[in-house]
């Protein structure tokens, strides 16, 4: 109880000292980042596997080319799934004598089992948002096919050999998002009629589809039962599979989410560290009058344990309430990203933000507690306060060892734990080599270039050469000061960079509708018509069907891979096309693009995805079959394509004229304004054969998402800055004690309180320069290497940048330097010397 | 001043010092502080130590104290080997029986005039701690002054918080580390009048360093720290 009581009254005395508030801040700020983070993360990963549900009716879907075997059904059950089947195929829809190729849906009761439809069921009406399917005899169609039949609510549509009455037009279905080539318009109908239609037999391409839905466990193992015992012609789909552009966003605000909460935690421990300082050394002196009294060293290990304690307690208590209301914050911001608002949080993270809290520091302050413990009391007695306390490299182990373990789990990936950690340690001795370098230069510049009889210059030139006296003082401070700024700088750039490139990616006016099927004499037509739309360079891609057979003369099939996706690739046909230049929004990784001479050759630029999946090199020849003839073509080059742009994009591209002898159609995007749909009805009624898919509803969806993403990324971008001006202070408060005493001592030689002002100003102007420049070079080069090779985005220097680091640095750490000793200005010098 | 009476009970020694060495660093950089030393306290007799800055007053004084170890030699407290036991053993000896008073007084910044005489007291888990340190600071005068923090307190003042915290335990044995090295003639003389006052009222025994000739006066014998020995020197 008396070690509590005096722990706890310790406590309090450091509380108004400053040393533990600075401690406490940090770590508040710490698990601050780590719980709201990991609690909007977890929510929004929640979320999306629900969203994925949505986009593919449930959580997970069983995707076959016959009928689902009744074992995967039985296997559902066994696992308490809720679960349901559909039938995709392709069929006429034929109203008097107008017909046209639809995407038929046959639903069995219960769909959707995640999400639902909006469907307008009469003309005037709103469309309604429901989890129903067609009664038997009714289908819901796509407000396309009912323009292409010119057909609406109650009339009666064929299908097969049954007839349907439309009951409704679907608005929106979820899961049109996937596979955006292959549909024809969508119509919808109960499966009880399917068998009425008499168009289900032998050799008709049926998607046989079983959605299931349940609690994520049960989902994962049903997927891995499943995913043994596939059988040809069977796949398995779940939310990374079904909506990779919406995915592919996400991941990357997720990873600048994460890097932000890494980054807010070492900026802490680097706040704590330096503010360790101070805090151990008035401990130090405590515990020797404690152990003068008469306390045993277990007694004061006890005591300084319960402070921690008390001091992880209340970081980690406000940190989580901090982390919970910034999540709140930013699953509102979120939350009307998608259909439904987000789950609930889980409770998991406040156990994180508690663990870190407690490791942390105790990683910081055991070590030191050994050493107070042991430190010789007799020191009480010695009026030199600097022998104190020894500080051995050792004592930082522990803190070292939890860094670098942090950044392992927090990265989630062993190259960017590497980087990071490698990139830290590369900071702290640049930084300190650096600093120790310009510490140099700047004394040297002022104390042998400047000869002046004036006062003021002199009490410049003091607190200049206060740089190099103080020359540990100024390398720690300055590296405290530029990993802060450093980081405020570098995330400045980075999502700075991050949020260009999304808004880039889909700017305003970006393609929201294809055009496919194009016949080679429907080209001039169709460009007349992007001409209309005002399509600045309209671009009409060639697209031949081919199939992949032989890698350097040996034949490939599915058999040969384990991986689902490379099967998929050797057993389907995919789209060659043919193109003078590389497309704006793809770049090279390997090998070269043609040129001019190249026209007509047998090359071919694939893209890096498949070149993983199906081992491809430069220099392989590949060997497609097109409509039957084969042709080798030579790998030259290897592009990385963004999936994210939502353009035409092509895995395989030829030089032009390579493939002229071959069938072709082409295809082309466009941006259409809403207003405009008449012009697209006409092209569609002069070349009734063109598909054209429209992707406006799904491209809002994806740009609303990354602009609510980017949105909370500039959230935990603010506090990634606090942890920096925490760091700030904190380097500030570590030589708060020093700067006082000297200033004292100035004044004891009779300065003013102005003078003594100047020195201090000038010396902190002369670290502020040394932390802006260590912190900019540092920044822009680790930024060149986030950006680069993280995001894969591309890297330029922002001048304006520097020129406000400087000032910002030259105004704001001089100011509060200032601010942080003025109250011992105010002092008789005496006092001031007596009490720090 | 002590009369005679009370010196005739003094009879068995409080402190004991036999054959005390110290030195610091290794062969060629060995230095010598104390050298062969011995020294008897006895019970309530108050004894001070002169000598010049650097003799070796302090490193002699902290020895006594347990606070460090001699090279060579004993202490005894109360005819026990004092400086054989193990430091919490010595922790608890100091704790139990002793007392300090400090050059620069040693009040924690950031704690009342009361919670710092409070300190030693709870450490020994002292019943009613705050009613006794509220008595020893109003016998030092300080009773208006308990809320306020050192550094709201003159010079002076801190160091009657110093003496309040030392007696506030009722120690055996009070060390004082030049008591009024960090104050002026006149606030120095009026601590040392409470302190020689309350040190008579409680019969405690006092060691006294100082290099202050006419304060070591004061007590009843004064020994001066000269090439590592002590040597006693006459009292007018």
């Amino acid at each position: 109880m008396m070690v509590i009581r005096l722990a706890w009254q310790q406590f309090w005395a450091q509380w108004r000292a400053g040393d533990v508030r600075v401690l406490l801040l940090a770590l508040i700020v710490a698990v601050t980042a780590i719980t709201g983070v990991t609690f909007f993360t977890s929510r929004i990963a929640a979320h999306l596997n629900t969203e994925g549900g949505l986009v593919l009716g449930g959580d997970m879907v069983l995707i076959a080319d016959h009928a689902i075997p009744a074992s995967a059904i039985d296997n559902a059950k066994a696992k308490g799934l809720r679960y349901t089947s559909t039938a995709e195929f392709p069929s006429m829809a034929i109203v008097g004598d107008k017909s046209q190729l639809a995407e038929i849906k046959a639903l069995n009761p219960g769909f959707p089992l995640r999400g639902d439809l909006t469907v307008q069921f009469h003309a005037n009406e709103k469309p309604k948002t429901i989890k129903t399917i067609p009664k038997p005899g009714e289908s819901w169609i796509e407000p396309r096919l009912a323009r292409l039949l010119s057909i609406g609510i109650g009339d009666l549509v064929e299908i097969g050999s049954t007839q349907l009455k439309v009951s409704g037009i679907i608005t929106r279905e979820p899961s049109r998002g996937g596979d955006m080539f292959s549909f024809a318009p969508r119509l919808m109908m109960n499966a009880a009629d399917l068998a009425k239609t008499e168009l289900i037999q032998y050799g008709s391409r049926v998607k046989y589809q079983l959605l299931v839905a349940g609690d994520a466990e049960s989902v994962n193992s049903f997927g891995e039962l499943l995913r043994d015992n596939l059988q040809p012609g069977e796949r398995l789909q779940d939310l990374k599979t079904a909506r990779p552009e919406i995915k592919s966003a996400l991941d990357k605000a997720e990873t600048f989410l994460g890097l932000s909460a890494m980054v807010s935690i070492l900026l802490s421990i680097a706040a704590m560290l330096l503010a360790s300082g101070p805090y151990i050394s008035r401990n130090v002196e405590t515990a020797a009058l404690l152990r003068c009294f008469g306390a045993s060293r277990v007694q004061i290990q006890r005591v300084l344990l319960w402070q921690c304690m008390l001091i992880a307690l209340v970081g980690a208590t406000i940190g989580c309430l901090f982390g919970y209301l910034l999540q709140a914050l930013l699953a509102n911001i979120a939350g009307t990203l998608f259909l439904d608002t987000l789950p609930q949080p889980s409770y998991s993270p406040i156990f994180i933000g508690y663990g870190i809290s407690f490791s942390v520091l105790l990683a910081l302050m055991m070590p030191n507690i050994q050493a107070i413990k042991n430190s010789p009391v007799v020191n009480i007695l010695r009026a030199d306060a600097d022998a104190k306390v020894s500080i051995s490299a050792f004592r930082f182990i522990p803190v070292v060892v939890l860094v670098v373990i942090i950044i392992f789990v927090l990265a989630k990936s062993i190259k960017l734990a590497i980087a990071v950690t490698a990139g830290m340690l590369a900071v702290c001795l640049l930084s300190a080599g650096i600093a120790y370098l310009f510490a140099n230069l700047i004394y040297q510049l002022t104390q042998t270039g400047w000869h002046s009889q004036h006062g003021f210059f002199n009490l410049l030139k003091m607190g200049f050469a206060n740089l190099k006296r103080n020359k540990i003082l100024t390398v720690v401070q300055a590296v405290g000061f530029s990993i802060g700024a450093m980081v405020i700088i570098l995330l400045t750039i980075v999502k700075n960079d991050l949020l260009d490139t999304w808004q880039q990616a889909l700017p305003e006016d970006a393609p929201n509708h294809f055009a496919i099927n194009i016949q080679p004499s429907q080209v001039t037509s169709i460009e007349a018509f992007l001409k209309k739309l005002d399509v600045n360079k309209p671009q009409v891609f060639p697209m031949i069907r081919g199939r992949l057979k032989e890698k350097n003369g040996q034949s490939l099939s599915a058999d040969m891979y384990e991986n689902e996706r490379a099967r998929r690739l050797v057993s389907r046909e995919f789209n060659l096309s043919m193109a003078k230049e590389m497309q704006a929004d793809n770049h090279l990784v390997e090998g070269d693009w043609w040129q001019e001479k190249d026209v007509g050759k047998p090359m071919l630029s694939i893209e890096q995805d498949i070149t993983s999946a199906l081992n491809i090199k430069i220099g392989d020849v590949l060997t497609y079959d097109i409509a039957g003839s084969k042709i080798d073509l030579h790998v030259t080059s290897i592009r990385k394509v963004d999936w994210d742009s939502m353009r035409a994009n092509f895995f395989a591209v030829t030089p032009p004229n390579t493939l002229d002898a071959y069938p072709k159609s082409f295809m082309t995007a466009f941006f259409l304004k809403g207003q405009d749909t008449s012009l697209l009805d006409q092209l569609i009624k002069a070349n009734p054969n063109l598909t054209i898919i429209n992707v406006a509803s799904l491209m809002e969806q994806v740009r609303g998402i990354m602009q609510k993403m980017s949105l909370a990324v500039s959230y935990v971008f603010v506090l990634c800055v606090v942890a920096g001006l925490v760091v700030l202070y904190a380097a500030l408060i570590a030589s708060r004690d020093t700067r006082a005493r000297e200033a004292s001592l100035l004044r004891v030689f009779g300065a003013s309180k102005k003078q003594v002002s100047l020195v201090i100003l000038a010396e902190y102007f002369g670290i502020a320069m040394i932390a802006a420049s260590v912190a900019l070079l540092t920044a822009n080069l680790i930024a060149y290497y986030v950006s680069t090779q993280m995001f894969e985005l591309p890297y330029s220097i922002n001048r304006m940048l520097g020129l406000y680091a400087y000032t910002i640095a030259i105004i704001l750490i001089p100011t509060a330097a200032w601010f942080v000793v003025r109250d011992y200005l105010n002092q008789p010098p005496k006092q001031v010397l007596n009490s720090v | 001043m002590i009369t005679q009476q009370t010196k005739s009970s003094m009879t068995s020694p409080a402190l004991l010092a036999s054959s005390l060495s110290k030195t610091y660093g290794e062969a060629d950089s060995k230095i010598s502080i104390l050298q062969d030393l011995d020294l008897e306290v006895r019970k309530g007799e108050s004894v001070a130590i002169i000598g010049s800055s650097g003799s070796g007053k302090s490193t002699l004084l902290g020895i006594l104290a347990g606070l460090d170890i001699p090279t060579d030699g004993m202490v005894e407290v109360d005819g026990k080997a004092f400086s054989k036991l193990d430091e919490d053993a010595r922790a608890a000896t100091r704790g139990r029986q002793m007392g300090f008073i400090f050059q620069s007084f040693q009040l924690l910044p950031n704690l009342t005039a009361l919670e710092n005489v409070m300190i030693p007291l709870q450490l020994n888990n002292q019943k009613d701690a705050k009613s006794i340190a509220l008595s020893a600071l109003s016998i030092v005068g300080l009773s208006e002054r308990v809320t306020h923090y050192p550094k709201q307190l003159s010079g002076g003042e801190q160091q009657r918080v110093g003496i309040a915290r030392a007696f506030a335990m009722q120690p055996a044995i009070l060390f004082a580390d030049e008591p009024t090295g960090n104050l002026d003639k006149k606030t120095g003389k009026q601590i040392i009048d409470l302190l020689f006052r309350l040190n008579t009222e409680s019969s405690t025994t006092l060691v006294l360093v100082t290099h202050d000739y006419q304060l070591a006066q004061r007590c009843m014998k004064v020994y001066e720290l000269r090439d590592g020995k002590l040597e006693l020197e006459d009292i007018e």
